[in-house]
This record gives C-alpha cells, sequence and structure tokens, in this order.
C-alpha cells in the first residue's frame, strides 16, 4: 500500500497542480484591472476570461489572495430580503452557488441546508409574514413557520415557552446555505488564473491617474499600470480606495465579529439566526459552530476583537441552545464591513467613466460572490449596466430610490 | 471592558453609551438642493483618522462630543457641547 501510494504521487499521471500561479511580473498595461483579490474581484476575473473573452486582466491584492472578508465572513448564503430588486439580485446568486462546484470543477462544498430566522415578538413575525410573499412572488422558497413547525425543523432549539424570548414562530427559507468562502475564492483564482487573468498579490494600489473623467492608470507599489478599465472591490477598504480615484462612496467602515467553537459531532443541519438576539449560528462540516452577528456600534477601521462583543455573541448562542454552555471557543476575528446607508450594496457605474464600482457590501457579501461578478463582469464588458444592476447604483442617493434591506441584513444573516 | 469618560458622569462603561456618528454642519434648510441634502444625509465622514462625533449617555439622556481616531479606536478627550469649536 505505501509503495503503490508512493508511485500515485510520482506518476506523471497525475502531476502536482498548483492551483494558482505565483505573482507575475506587472505588465505595463491591462485592459481590465480589478482592485480587490477577494471572492467578488476573483469572480468577476473568471467571468470575464470565461464569458467574455477578456483575458487582459490583472487582479491587484494589497495582501493576500481572499484574506480580507472573504476570509472573515460567516457564509451565509440566501435570497430572502426585502425589495423585489435585492430578493430578484440575490435569488439569482443563490443559483449561480447551486451548480458553483461543477462551474469552477471545484468543491465549494455547498450545503443547501435551509435557513431558520427566529421571531421572539409579534411585530418580527409581521415583518417575516412579508419577506415570505415577497420572496414567494419572486419564486424563492420562503415561508412563515409556527412554533410547532420551529420545533420540528429544529428539534434542539430552547424554545423559551412562556419566557422573555420565547419563540413565536419563524421564516423558513429552503433555499438557504452555506459553503466553503476560501474553495469559493481559490476556485475562481485557478480558474481565472487557468484562463490567462494574473492574480498580482501583495500588489497595493496608492492611487489613480486620472485625467477628464477617465482613469489612464493605476499607481501601485510595484510600479504604473495603464487600464482600459477599472473594477473597486475591495470589501472594507472600497471608501478609501475610491476616495483616491476622487469618488465618495456612502459608506461607513465598521468592524463585525464573529468566532467559532470547537469541533462538536454533527448536530445542527440548518442556519439559525434570531433577529432580536442579534445572533446566528451555522456548523460548519468542520463541526465548529461558527456564531456571527455582532457589529461593533460604532465606526472605526480595526479588525480587534473586544470581549463585551464575545459575550453577546456567547450570550445569544447560549440561550438558544442552552447545552452550548461550557464549549469552548477556538477563534475570533474580526473583519471592516463598508456599510451604506439602505444596507443594499452599490454596483455599476461611478462619476469617471471607465471606474466601475462593487463596494458596499458590508455584512451581505458573501452570498453575492458569484452573481456581482458575474453581472459586474457583464457590466465591464458590455459598457452599460444591466437591468438587474440597476436598482444598486450610486445615484440612487442623490434620487432618494433607497433600497431598504435593513430589516433583513442587520446582524439578522 | 472598554470605559469611556462622560463628561457629566465621569468614567462608564462602554456599553451605557451610544454613538450618533461624526459632527456635520447643518444644512441650510431655505436654501439647499436636493443633491446637497442627500449628501448631508448619507454621506458621512470615513476618512482614517480623527474625527470629532455625537455621543449619547443612555441613562442619562445627555449628549456630549468626543475625539475619536478611527484607526486605534483612541478617544482623545470628550467635552460638553458648549465647547463644540463652532458653536464658541
Amino acid at each position: 500500500m505505501p509503495l503503490r501510494l508512493l508511485k500515485y504521487g510520482l506518476s506523471r499521471d497525475y502531476p502536482v497542480s498548483g492551483d494558482i500561479p505565483a505573482t507575475p511580473e506587472l505588465k505595463p498595461a491591462y485592459d481590465v484591472v480589478i482592485i480587490g483579490g477577494g471572492g467578488h474581484g476573483l469572480s468577476c476575473a473568471h467571468h470575464l476570461a470565461k464569458y467574455h473573452g477578456i483575458r487582459s486582466v490583472a487582479v491587484l491584492e494589497k495582501g493576500y489572495l481572499a484574506g480580507g472578508n472573504t476570509a472573515r465572513n460567516t457564509t451565509t448564503i440566501r435570497s430572502n430580503y426585502i425589495t423585489a430588486e435585492g430578493i430578484a439580485f440575490y435569488k439569482e446568486g443563490v443559483e449561480l452557488f447551486e451548480r458553483l462546484s461543477q462551474e469552477l470543477d471545484f468543491n465549494v462544498m455547498f450545503s443547501q441546508r435551509g435557513q431558520l430566522t427566529l421571531a421572539h415578538t409579534e411585530a418580527t413575525m409581521r415583518s417575516f409574514h412579508m419577506r415570505a410573499e415577497m420572496g414567494k412572488h419572486l419564486g424563492t422558497r420562503t415561508e412563515v413557520v409556527d412554533q410547532k413547525g420551529v420545533e420540528e425543523l429544529c428539534p434542539l432549539l430552547n424554545m423559551d415557552y412562556g419566557g422573555p424570548l420565547e419563540i413565536l414562530g419563524g421564516l423558513w427559507h429552503a433555499d438557504g446555505g452555506t459553503a466553503r468562502h476560501d474553495a469559493v475564492a481559490w476556485g475562481y483564482a485557478a480558474q481565472a488564473s487557468r484562463r490567462g487573468v494574473e492574480i498580482h498579490q501583495r500588489t497595493e494600489v496608492q492611487g489613480f491617474e486620472v485625467v477628464g473623467d477617465r482613469v489612464q492608470a493605476v499607481k501601485t507599489n510595484r510600479g504604473r499600470v495603464a487600464c482600459g478599465q477599472v473594477l473597486i472591490a475591495t470589501g472594507g477598504m472600497n471608501y478609501d480606495v475610491a476616495l483616491m480615484a476622487g469618488v465618495e462612496l456612502p459608506i461607513r467602515c465598521y468592524p463585525l465579529q464573529a468566532m467559532v467553537t470547537q469541533p462538536l459531532k454533527p448536530w445542527l443541519d440548518t442556519l439559525v439566526s434570531s433577529v432580536s438576539l442579534h445572533t446566528y449560528l451555522v456548523q460548519s462540516s468542520r463541526g465548529e459552530v461558527v456564531i456571527g452577528g455582532g457589529s461593533d456600534p460604532y465606526q472605526l477601521y480595526s479588525t480587534r476583537s473586544t470581549l463585551d462583543m464575545k459575550e453577546h455573541l456567547a450570550k445569544g448562542a447560549v440561550h438558544l441552545f442552552p447545552f452550548l454552555q461550557g464549549v469552548r471557543l477556538l477563534r475570533q476575528w474580526a473583519g471592516i464591513t463598508d456599510m451604506t446607508p439602505d444596507y443594499s450594496p452599490i454596483m455599476g457605474a461611478s462619476p469617471l467613466a471607465n471606474l466601475w464600482l462593487d463596494c458596499g457590501w458590508g455584512t451581505w457579501g458573501f452570498k453575492a460572490t458569484p452573481v456581482a461578478g458575474k453581472r459586474m463582469a457583464q457590466t465591464i464588458a458590455e459598457g452599460r449596466v444591466p437591468d438587474i444592476l440597476k436598482p444598486f447604483a450610486l445615484e440612487r442617493f442623490e434620487t432618494f430610490r433607497l433600497l431598504n434591506e435593513m430589516g433583513a441584513t442587520a446582524a439578522s444573516h | 471592558m472598554k470605559l469611556l469618560t462622560c463628561p457629566m458622569n465621569g468614567p462608564r462603561n462602554i456599553d451605557e453609551f451610544q454613538s450618533f456618528g461624526p459632527v456635520r454642519a447643518r444644512p441650510d434648510p431655505n436654501a439647499t438642493a436636493d443633491r446637497d441634502w442627500s449628501r448631508h444625509l448619507f454621506r458621512a465622514e470615513n476618512r482614517k483618522g480623527i474625527v470629532i462625533e455625537w455621543w449619547r449617555h443612555v441613562p442619562s439622556n445627555y449628549f456630549f462630543l468626543a475625539e475619536r481616531d478611527l484607526v486605534s479606536n483612541e478617544v482623545i478627550r470628550t467635552f460638553d457641547v458648549s465647547e463644540l469649536p463652532e458653536r464658541a
């Protein structure tokens, strides 16, 4: 057996595959420069190369691949939003996840196990009815369930009958799921680089050369790069990067904190979240319980963690599943979220003709990795914004056409 | 637990406070175009650096100001509204 394994390992029929090539020399010019080597930027690069034949693409990443919010989110995939525009967009995102492993020839470990959001008040139940009807109208699987339904879906939940946080019902979203975030980013990176996209890690954008209404070149720590089109997809750094090009985005940055427990046997087979407790839980394929939802209550550009936020998350988790008390925390972290006033992203055109935005992803960006990349690639390739993205334009703030997703987004994933 | 020094109540738990974001100049309601209103409403100060922002001590409902570094989270000083430079 060890000999056969060695023969297999050294066989030419099974060569070692390096998924992502080392960072090459920076060329003087590219058709498209994507700023940000996270999931969204890599997804856009993949779609540009595969579906639009644009292969002169450079992805510029300040740190290492997918080490920002792609690595720090809590991998919730769902489409149970409030506005018709939002649901239509995120629904396409869920559908792309359903076939993503095949698309990338890479197992992203997509698990469509359903998401259960809990209501502890009548007001929350009313908002769930609205979200369910909107969801059904647009063809997603979203329904309101009563107490019995909640107990059937998640028998280990503490229903707190008669208590102050009695669970009155829930919003059951059968389309909801989770996937392995690193696999999503690496799958896109591998596919994109196979088609000629260059991924430049440790390449920091330091400024833009703007002439008239166009970005002529991007200045980096490794030199100047002339560009046909530019996409900003830098997560928590979107405000800063756009500001270098003279574009002031309606964004405020807040840290979002999360944590995981030690690995446990599989016991939680749905995603569970509570609006009132600002806590959500999902058990990863490694058995760790991912507990998230803690946005710091004031602006900050720091990824430090705080004891009070961890206590808050632990309290919510232990309330929902009391047997979690005594379980140890394995890791904890924070990411910088770029929050918009209406809790919807900003996608599409900027005031500069060849500068495109994939920004304002706040706490809700991971689920949109495939769809934002697909639609932004289409936008860049065709030079115009497709209908599905139009409601998310930066101008919506000037025309007061906001897309309010606060009730479906803020710490209620 | 982080402490914040309230100008009226002294050092208190950060949990007792609520942030209201950076101080902004109020536009003239009679001479402001829609575009500038939207700017006032939606574009907040978010640069990496030191900001002066509104805070409230919730139990006493007392509003005051704090000068804070948005990168290091260091609170440089807290002061009463009467000391706000624009109003002095």
